[in-house]
């Protein structure tokens, strides 16, 4: 239920003044004919205290820029109906990766794993004077893939992440391979899956199903690596 | 910021923006191996280009027959004939070659059944010189912009492109000759100052559709290009035309594409009439942008409006097939959901006109080179994508012509650059000893202003006084009560305070110096609207009504001309459209009817 006050528990920190991370209870007031998303709130929230440090751009959902944990789940703040959660509202920064500042993180891990994979289109043949061909069938192999906002959700909600970073792809850059494999475009498949056969860089995964749960665009991390390893056995036989 | 130091680094060319026009032009730079730095206030694939759904334009008639040339007219007509001829020509010859090139970059195109690239029907879309709509739009579903900026992006990965990720480009460096040198950032993360000393500088900074109070646009889109440049002595051309979109969600700002409308889509008022056929006989629901957005007003000024308040009117796409549209538009059935609390499958969604593309901006030519009001060009400096203007879109866009602008214009100035970067000196031209004088200036004042403006109410009165005083319909004494206002809130953005002084991250500080962006183009727009005693696009004055000598309120003979406006002593001054093509013949001057 929506009420005219709000309670919130948001995570601090401020290097340049904060000696440690600390929570603050904040309540505010709202309107809820206008303030509905969380991201709305957090907006009236700065305009309070300008001091509150997220990231945000679209607020739509579409540019993956404000992945924070509320109430203990990864989700964006912008896609988040307020009337459904639970008070006080807990709000953290993304768990794993290094706090630059309140609900900012370093995303620098992240972006590298992403990056590892060669996330683009390898096809070194000739390109033809017009589009290359793809079947709708085909293309639609891409459905559930290309949409990742490269949010980090799932990656920063997953045990074999937390504990590997640098060594396990993760499920948002493994995600991302199976699109590139998944092109009927591309022509590095076999490279692609030599890369990925190693003890970390996928087989981190234990399939325990986290990324799926939270990702704010209902794709399956989980499914594509799945795949990803069943190419693998089908091309050892 | 305890204390402010620059350091100075050296580029062969920096780049201020990583949405679709600063990517595709780093494409160009990386791969003819100049040294490059993109800057962008976001992560490259958060810029608002990831937003774009609808598609991008280009004859390829792969479902129909279509020719560059029935795009270019489509082009000229849509602009009300303020484009320049020149550039549409060129913008529209390219198409097919930008989009297949993309596709081949790994964008994941829809597919016709022949495996090519799928393409729909969109507003201001004919075949045959006006005669019928064509499928024109080259589309990934619904999510047409995310899936290229994301391939666009990826293409530099490959390309290895050296990123300044956070990184906001404060202003620009230009020397007494009027060259420019580069530009003066701020690392978010860490509050560090630093000059980007470079033989080339290409502003993609997008648009500055948070001028207004209810924008499709992101919260970074706050033209800070408009703001740079403005303050370096460029002149803004026709900053008074700005589209708004038919359909962005009622209440939430939030985009419906008009691919919706292209798939069959249909707008109703409060009598469930589809009163686009009053307004547009011909092209109906797919007439031009500004004309179906005004045609919307006029049904809820004269109270057709749907809801309690009678206060905006419904999108009904019940009658199309579900399957159609989880395949076509699925992104949109997300959207409402979210933000209407609808499912289109079962309801239709509520929607107003709402502000949504700025087809001004810094002054270029085809090749994306800055030009000066006298035609020359300036030395060191170019711009692409929604924060220039080639111009392609003059005083009202067609859909989807954007994404195309990007490709296009991106490239040509990512290729004007390389060919400038090799045929000059290898030695960088020396700063001026004062390079950085007046941004630390800025910074100063503002770490250490006392009782000053916040910056957020500041922000809300200046988006709530364009919104009031130049929105779809313009009034003449709205227009000039908008000016002064404008000018009183000017005021107030040179004393903005901030509580927040730490050096990292600091959001506040960062709000605050795109404030300072978005005062220069509301008054530039505001001054350009109220000045041009015509209605033409976009821009619709309530004293310049449809009469038989000048239809539509457009007035050829005095106003068949580019706006510049002029930051320094705040002045205007015109230059002509460019109506002669590069091959074929001028399209010829006609009244707009679709
Ligand atoms: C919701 C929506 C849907 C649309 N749909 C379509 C469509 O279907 N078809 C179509 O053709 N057009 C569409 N448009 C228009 C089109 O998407 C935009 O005009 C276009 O994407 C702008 O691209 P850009 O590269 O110029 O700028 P952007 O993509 O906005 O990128 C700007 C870049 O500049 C950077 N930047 C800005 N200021 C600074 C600074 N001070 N320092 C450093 N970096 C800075 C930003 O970080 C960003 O990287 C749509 C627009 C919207 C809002
Ligand atoms: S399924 Fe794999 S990738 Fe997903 S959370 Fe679990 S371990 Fe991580
Ligand atoms: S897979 Fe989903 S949760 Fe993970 S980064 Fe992509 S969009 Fe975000
Ligand atoms: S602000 Fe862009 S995803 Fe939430």
């Amino acid at each position: 239920m929506s009420s005219p006050t709000m309670q919130f528990k948001i995570y601090r920190y401020d290097p340049d003044k904060d000696n440690a991370p600390y929570m603050q209870d904040i309540s505010i007031e709202i309107d809820p004919t206008i303030d509905r998303k969380l991201l709305d709130v957090l907006t009236k929230l700065k305009a309070k205290d300008d001091s509150l440090s997220y990231r945000r751009s679209c607020r739509e959902g579409i540019c993956g820029s404000d992945a924070m944990n509320i109430n203990g789940k990864n989700g964006l703040a912008c896609l988040t109906e307020i009337s459904e959660l639970k008070q006080p509202v807990v709000l953290r920064p993304l768990p794993g990766l290094p706090v630059i500042r309140d609900l900012i993180v370093d995303m620098t891990q992240f972006f590298k794993q992403y990056h590892s994979v060669k996330p683009y289109l390898i096809n070194d043949s000739p390109p033809p004077d017009r589009e290359r061909l793809q079947t709708p069938e085909d293309r639609e192999e891409l459905n559930g893939l290309y949409e990742c906002i490269l949010c980090a959700c799932c990656s920063t909600s997953c045990p074999s992440f937390w504990w590997n970073p640098d060594k396990f792809v993760g499920p948002a850059g493994l995600l991302n391979a199976y699109r590139f494999i998944a092109d009927t475009r591309d022509e590095a498949t076999n490279a692609r899956l030599d890369d990925l056969e190693d003890p970390y860089r996928l087989f981190r995964c234990h399939t325990i199903m986290n990324c799926v749960e939270v990702c704010p665009k209902n794709l399956n991390p989980t499914q594509a690596i799945g795949k990803i390893k069943e190419m693998m056995v089908r091309r050892a036989i | 910021m305890s204390k402010l130091t620059i350091s100075v680094r050296k580029f062969d060319a920096v780049i201020v923006g990583a949405g679709g026009a600063g990517l595709r032009a780093a494409i160009q730079l990386s791969e003819a191996g100049l040294k490059t730095a993109v800057l962008s206030k976001v992560f490259p694939t958060r810029s608002h280009t990831v937003a774009a759904q609808g598609g991008v334009s280009a004859s390829l008639g792969n479902s129909e027959e279509d020719h560059w040339h029935w795009h270019m007219y489509d082009t000229v007509k849509g602009s009300d004939w303020l484009g320049d001829q020149d550039a549409i020509e060129f913008m529209c010859r390219k198409a097919p070659e930008a989009v297949v090139e993309l596709e081949h970059f790994g964008m994941p195109f829809d597919r016709t059944d022949e495996g090519k690239i799928y393409q729909r029907p969109f507003g201001g879309h004919m075949s045959n010189f006006g005669e019928k709509p064509v499928r024109r739009a080259c589309a990934a579903a619904d999510r047409t912009g995310h899936a290229m900026l994301h391939a666009l992006y990826q293409r530099n990965v490959r390309a290895n492109t050296q990123f300044f990720v956070e990184w906001m480009a404060l202003d620009l460096i230009r020397d007494a000759d009027g060259q420019v040198l580069g530009v003066i950032a701020l690392e978010m993360e860490t509050g560090e100052i630093v000059a980007f000393h470079a033989k080339a500088t290409i502003f993609a900074t997008g648009g500055a559709g948070r001028i207004y109070y209810s924008s499709t646009n992101a919260f970074i889109n706050t033209g800070d290009g408009l703001g740079m440049a403005a303050r370096a002595g460029i002149a803004l051309e026709d900053m008074e035309f700005w589209q708004f979109h038919p359909t962005g969600v009622a209440g939430a700002g939030v985009l419906i594409t008009e691919g919706v409308r292209g798939e069959g889509g249909i707008l109703r008022n409060s009598d469930n009439e589809r009163f686009m056929e009053r307004y547009a006989p011909n092209a109906k629901d797919l007439a031009s942008r500004d004309v179906v957005s005004r045609a919307m007003v006029t049904e809820i000024n004269e109270g057709r409006g749907c809801g309690p308040a009678k206060d905006f009117v419904l999108l009904d796409i019940t009658h199309l097939d579900p399957a159609t549209i989880m395949k076509r538009l699925p992104g949109i059935r997300e959207i409402s959901i979210q933000f209407a609390g609808i499912d289109p499958i079962k309801a239709p969604i509520p929607v107003v006109p709402t502000c949504h593309y700025q087809m001004g901006g810094i002054p270029t030519n085809f090749h994306g080179q800055v030009v000066n009001p006298d035609g020359s060009t300036v030395t060191g400096f170019y711009a692409a994508g929604e924060c220039a203007c080639a111009s392609v879109h003059g005083a009202n866009r067609l859909g989807t012509n954007s994404l195309l602008d990007l490709l296009v214009f991106g490239k040509s100035s990512g290729d004007s650059v390389v060919e400038a970067v090799k045929a000059g000196p290898n030695a960088l031209k020396e700063l001026p000893a004062d390079f950085a004088d007046y941004t630390l200036a800025r910074l100063n004042r503002l770490n250490t202003q006392k009782g000053g403006a916040s910056v957020n109410e500041t922000r809300l009165e200046l988006q709530r006084t364009m919104q009031k005083h130049c929105g779809v319909f313009r009034f003449k004494d709205m227009l000039v009560e908008g000016v002064s206002k404008i000018c009183d809130i000017e005021k107030a953005v040179h004393l903005t305070e901030i509580g927040d002084k730490s050096a990292t991250w600091n959001t506040a500080r960062v709000e605050a110096l795109e404030l300072d962006n978005l005062i220069e183009v509301a008054k530039s727009t505001m001054v350009s609207a109220e000045a041009r005693k015509e209605s033409r696009g976009a821009h619709v004055r309530d004293d310049a009504p449809d009469t038989a000598a000048n239809p539509n309120g457009r007035d050829d003979e005095l106003w068949l001309k580019h706006t510049l406006w002029h930051r320094e002593g705040n002045k205007l001054s015109y230059k002509p459209v460019q109506l002669k093509p590069l091959s074929v013949e001028t399209i010829a001057l006609k009244t707009r009817a679709y």
